[in-house]
């Protein structure tokens, strides 16, 4: 299996980059970073590109920033530079934390933050991660700069808001308060699988109850959201088993759970209450 | 066809000037344009490891990666680990503790552990196996993967 023919383009710079991908977006042009899931479907067949705009050899791009606030991930920071944490914050554990559940380690060596959330897949713990935490997701064209807002970003699976000509040339993630705990539970078949399903939390304690909770869930539904439900059934509550299973519960009633010829919605349902759970359980540490 | 430019492959530190085609991957340059075939291919979409080689210091899988991307770059390959009759310590620890059987997927173990206890020397037995994950082996069962490669993590510190 070997990817059809196409025409590779290696622009130096990020406004080289969205000029070449303005004028061959309109012939199946696509950008081309880690190439971690781009090149299987490749080789699959499942897409043909005429050209690729390998974003590779932009100086810059690998830039991660904090400016007190925001964590700035640029379009080729790979997911093995989160094997330590990148930033003196809850949100450097958290992400080193989740980095370790994404495939495999030589993968995590090539794969990219923002080419995960590019391409959407259901599973994709990043794309669970932006959700979760509400990032701002920059797109770039000769247009301009467009932030999106993650809830605007994802639009279904492996589709999000967008354009054919726009480049993600940067993913913008909230710090969060010191004293914010997190919790991340998965569930796949083999290590270094898709997740099945997955959870992220977080939340602080005022007073010894739960407040500003946020409860994402991924690989349940077509793209991953952040579920009301469940956030109120933890808020003002001690953190614990009571409020914890009413999280979960609320969670797995309020997802639209994807069926397919593996698993049923009932027991992507199940998948939901056991990782929300777990992920609440794992933040209590 | 789509026309072919020519690059030059460094694979354990000696240059190779070959024509490609842009969809050409690393794995298929290696073996077919640079005659270095013990990097093995088995899937072609990332999910075997038996093609993983290491390029600038990080393990890779070469079916995921264009040749063409690769060129100015440090390849090294399972060629490159024996220095002349004395085997890599972890190539040797492999004989050791049998590691291997029918040895396809052996390349790409050794450069994946290779690759990794030269960036992490100090990777705890844990994180090994969480690593040893990425490649598959239809024969050893892995136990005695593991073995040798634990054996070898100690002999690379030293
Ligand atoms: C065996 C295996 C297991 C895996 N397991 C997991 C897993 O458990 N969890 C997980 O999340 N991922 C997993 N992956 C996928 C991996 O994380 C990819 O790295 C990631 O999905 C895509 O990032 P990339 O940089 O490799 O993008 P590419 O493969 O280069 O691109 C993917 C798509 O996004 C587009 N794109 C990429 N970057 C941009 C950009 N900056 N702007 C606009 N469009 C862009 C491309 O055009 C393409 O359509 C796995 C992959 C393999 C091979
Ligand atoms: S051949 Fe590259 S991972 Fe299987
Ligand atoms: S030794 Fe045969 S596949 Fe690993």
């Amino acid at each position: 299996m070997k990817p059809a023919p196409f025409i590779r383009h290696v622009p130096k710079t990020l406004d080289e980059a969205v000029k070449i991908l303005a004028q061959v977006a309109p012939q199946d042009g696509r950008v081309l970073a880690g190439g971690q899931s781009l090149v299987p479907i490749m080789a699959f067949r499942l897409a043909k590109p005429a050209h690729l705009v390998d974003i590779n050899e932009i100086d810059g791009l690998d830039r991660i920033a904090s400016d007190g606030t925001t964590l700035s991930i640029g379009a080729c920071v790979r997911h093995g530079a989160f094997h330590k944490s990148v930033v003196g914050n809850p949100l450097g554990a958290l992400l080193t934390f989740v980095a370790r559940h994404i495939a495999h380690y030589p993968i995590r060596m090539r794969g990219t933050f923002c080419g995960s959330l590019a391409h959407a897949d259901p599973s994709s713990e990043w794309c669970l991660t932006a959700a979760t935490l509400d990032a701002t997701i920059v797109a770039r064209s000769t247009r301009g700069e467009r932030p999106i807002p993650a809830r605007e970003f994802f639009a279904g699976i492996m589709s999000t808001a967008l354009a054919e000509d726009e480049l993600l040339a940067e993913v913008r993630l909230p710090l969060l308060s010191p004293d914010t705990k997190f919790g991340f539970n998965e569930f796949s078949r083999r290590a270094g699988d898709f997740a099945m399903s997955a959870a992220l939390v977080t939340y602080r304690l005022q007073g010894g109850k739960i407040a500003e909770a946020r409860v994402g869930v991924g690989g349940a539904e077509p793209f991953p959201r952040r579920i009301a439900q469940a956030e109120a059934a933890l808020n003002g509550q001690p953190p614990g088993d009571k409020a914890f299973r009413a999280a979960a519960e609320a969670a797995a009633n309020a997802v639209e759970a994807m069926e397919d010829h593996q698993t049923s919605a009932e027991y992507r349902r199940d998948l939901v209450r056991a990782v929300v759970r777990r992920a609440l359980e794992h933040s209590n540490r | 066809m789509t026309e072919k430019s020519s690059i030059t492959l460094t694979i354990n530190g000696r240059d190779h000037a070959i024509k490609v085609e842009a969809r050409r991957t690393l794995a298929d340059a290696i073996r077919e344009d640079c005659g270095q075939t013990g990097t093995h291919i088995g899937c072609e979409h990332g999910v075997c490891g038996a093609c993983t080689v290491i390029v600038d210091g990080e393990p890779v899988r070469s079916c995921l990666m264009f040749a063409a991307q690769a060129a100015g770059k440090q390849i090294r390959t399972v060629e490159g680990l024996a220095k002349g009759d004395t085997l890599h310590p972890m190539q040797q620890a492999f004989m050791d503790h049998h590691g291997l059987q029918c040895g396809f997927c052996t390349p790409g173990f050794l450069m994946l552990a290779v690759g990794v206890l030269e960036r992490e020397p100090d990777i705890s037995d844990d994180d090994l196996i969480d690593v040893l994950s990425s490649n598959l082996c239809r024969c050893t069962g892995y136990q005695n993967i593991i073995k040798a490669v634990r054996a070898a993590a100690k002999e690379m510190r030293k």
